[in-house]
């Protein structure tokens, strides 16, 4: 109001600042925070401290196999389908891709929770902007949303690696972003506990003039490797296609009769 | 005057907000600015103040630049004014940082108007005296011109003047802006100093003029260059006389 600037006063938050001090950075009030964090809790800690054997122990979802990597004829998301807590398979077909709209995806590694609601909460933020700005948002900004709301909680225990994949009027566009708020734009990548195994086979077969046909199989091949020798990954193969008119589903197949295709010699 | 002015939330029986219209008033005693959207170039064109003999006169700017492809002139109360300009420079940059591309002038018109009617909407404010001519290109290349004025409210125009005499110029322009008064970008600065000429006294030494080009920055006219066009216009308007008392004649 324009007394309080007038007259000096200072706002509760503005006195907790100057009294408490900058601490861990937590940006308590920022705007856009959804959860407003009480101080003095530090909640990666308290998850640390969860994690002794012999105590009680809270697992949470992690491991995964996600890749993408962008060619000639646009980009190629593949990911695997096995959401595990601790050594328990919690479930084999797991939605690891959220379909944000019909020209934006994302993915989803780390802490299935977490990645659920901020990508959702991405997905909101998308409708709004093509509400207000009658435009589709463009992957730039889609992925730099997600990596301020990580931004807001750094250090808090939060834990999503995501790619924002799609394809906006500069081209197709693949970002990388974490929960340490690190955003990466790139040709290739890979995340999760099974991410080096998917490394080593899209590394050694990319090339940038694939086919489409020879793409797909990349990166089922890629996923199919990983959940091989990863124990936290698995299920199905999820293959999805990012095209200049939007991304299309191409298959769903179980990695445990692709791996038959890929290594005959070996069975 | 009526009781209904005074605080600002307050509607009168009528329906009207008298603050606002209060507002438009101090608007309409700014010196004129007019804006024109030409096919690939914008102009601004404002009405200088004669400055007091002491005073520099380079301190005094009507027109000022966003970013580096939208610029704003305006009418009405320059200190608030400064307020509204500086506003909208941080909107701009912030947005470039979070979105990473520049704004669209629809965007930060947007966000001048809803800034103006936030004023027009809480306890102890009184709404911004001005009116803003907000003039750039998009990243897709397409030439835009807005109004915004204290209410709030904004619209998009081919051409439009605001201030003083703002009524005479957008009759003039009305009649005079078609596509071939804007075919070239020297056409389209020309519409601008004709139409500024209409109401300005003492011809080009009291106008100011901006242009941007598409994909260039903000560019201030000098004096020299605005005396040049001035006098194209005058041996025009007297070739034109010319050629009337000839066909009379013959």
């Amino acid at each position: 109001m324009a007394l309080f600037d007038v007259s000096g006063y200072k706002s509760h938050s503005e006195l907790r600042g100057q009294i408490i001090g900058t601490g861990v950075g937590h940006f308590i009030d920022r705007p856009n925070q959804q959860f407003s964090v009480p101080v003095g809790v530090d909640p990666s800690g308290f998850l640390k401290s969860c994690s002794r054997e012999g105590g009680v122990s809270i697992d949470l979802n992690h491991g995964t196999t996600t890749l993408a990597f962008t060619f000639r004829h646009g980009v190629i998301v593949a990911v695997d389908s096995r959401a595990s807590a601790g050594s328990y398979i919690a479930s084999k077909e797991a939605n690891k891709v959220i379909e944000i709209n019909p020209y934006l995806l994302g993915t989803m590694s780390g802490s299935a929770a977490d990645c659920q609601y901020w990508e959702r909460l991405l997905a909101k933020e998308c409708r709004l902007y093509k509400l207000r700005n009658k435009q589709r948002i463009s992957v730039s900004a889609a992925s730099k949303l997600l990596c301020n709301m990580m931004l807001g909680y750094r250090g808090m225990g939060l834990s999503m690696g995501s790619m924002i994949v799609g394809w906006d009027n500069k081209g197709p566009g693949l970002y990388y972003v974490d929960d340490n708020a690190t955003r990466l734009s790139g040709r290739m990548f890979s995340t999760g506990c099974g991410s080096s195994y998917a490394y080593g086979v899209i590394d050694s077969g990319y090339r940038e003039d694939m086919t489409v046909e020879e793409a797909y199989e990349l990166g089922r091949r890629g996923i199919t490797h990983a959940t091989h020798r990863d124990a936290y990954s698995g299920g199905v193969v999820n293959l999805y296609h990012m095209q200049e008119d939007g991304w299309i589903k191409v298959c769903k197949e179980d990695v445990s009769e692709l791996i038959h295709r890929y290594r005959k010699g070996m069975f | 005057m009526s009781i209904y002015d005074r605080a600002i939330t307050v509607f009168s029986p009528d329906g009207h907000l008298f603050q606002v219209e209060y507002a438009q008033e101090a608007v309409k005693k700014g010196s004129t600015a007019v804006g024109i959207r030409g096919k690939d170039i914008v102009v601004l064109g404002v009405e200088k103040k004669s400055v007091a003999k002491l005073q520099e006169e380079r301190t005094v700017r009507k027109i000022c630049a966003l970013d580096e492809h939208v610029c704003m002139a305006f009418a009405g109360l320059t200190a608030d004014a400064r307020i509204v300009i500086n506003r909208a420079r941080v909107e701009c940059q912030s947005h470039r940082l979070t979105v990473e591309d520049p704004v669209t002038v629809e965007y930060i018109t947007r966000h001048i108007a809803t800034l103006k009617q936030r004023y027009t909407q809480s306890n102890g404010r009184r709404p911004f005296g001005i009116s803003a001519l907000i003039v750039g290109f998009d990243y897709d290349g397409t030439p835009r011109l807005y109004q915004t004025d204290p209410s709030g409210t904004y619209h998009a125009w081919k051409a439009n003047a605001i201030g003083r005499s703002a009524k005479t110029v957008r009759e003039f322009l009305e009649k005079n802006y078609t596509d071939e008064a804007i075919a070239t970008d020297n056409e389209a600065i020309k519409l601008a100093i004709k139409a500024l000429l209409e109401v300005v006294q003492s011809g080009g030494k009291n106008i100011d003029l901006a242009v941007i080009r598409r994909n260039q920055p903000l560019k201030l006219l000098e004096s020299k260059e605005i005396e040049t066009l001035v006098a194209e216009i005058e041996k025009e308007k007297e070739d034109e006389v010319e050629k009337k008392k000839q066909k009379k004649s013959t």
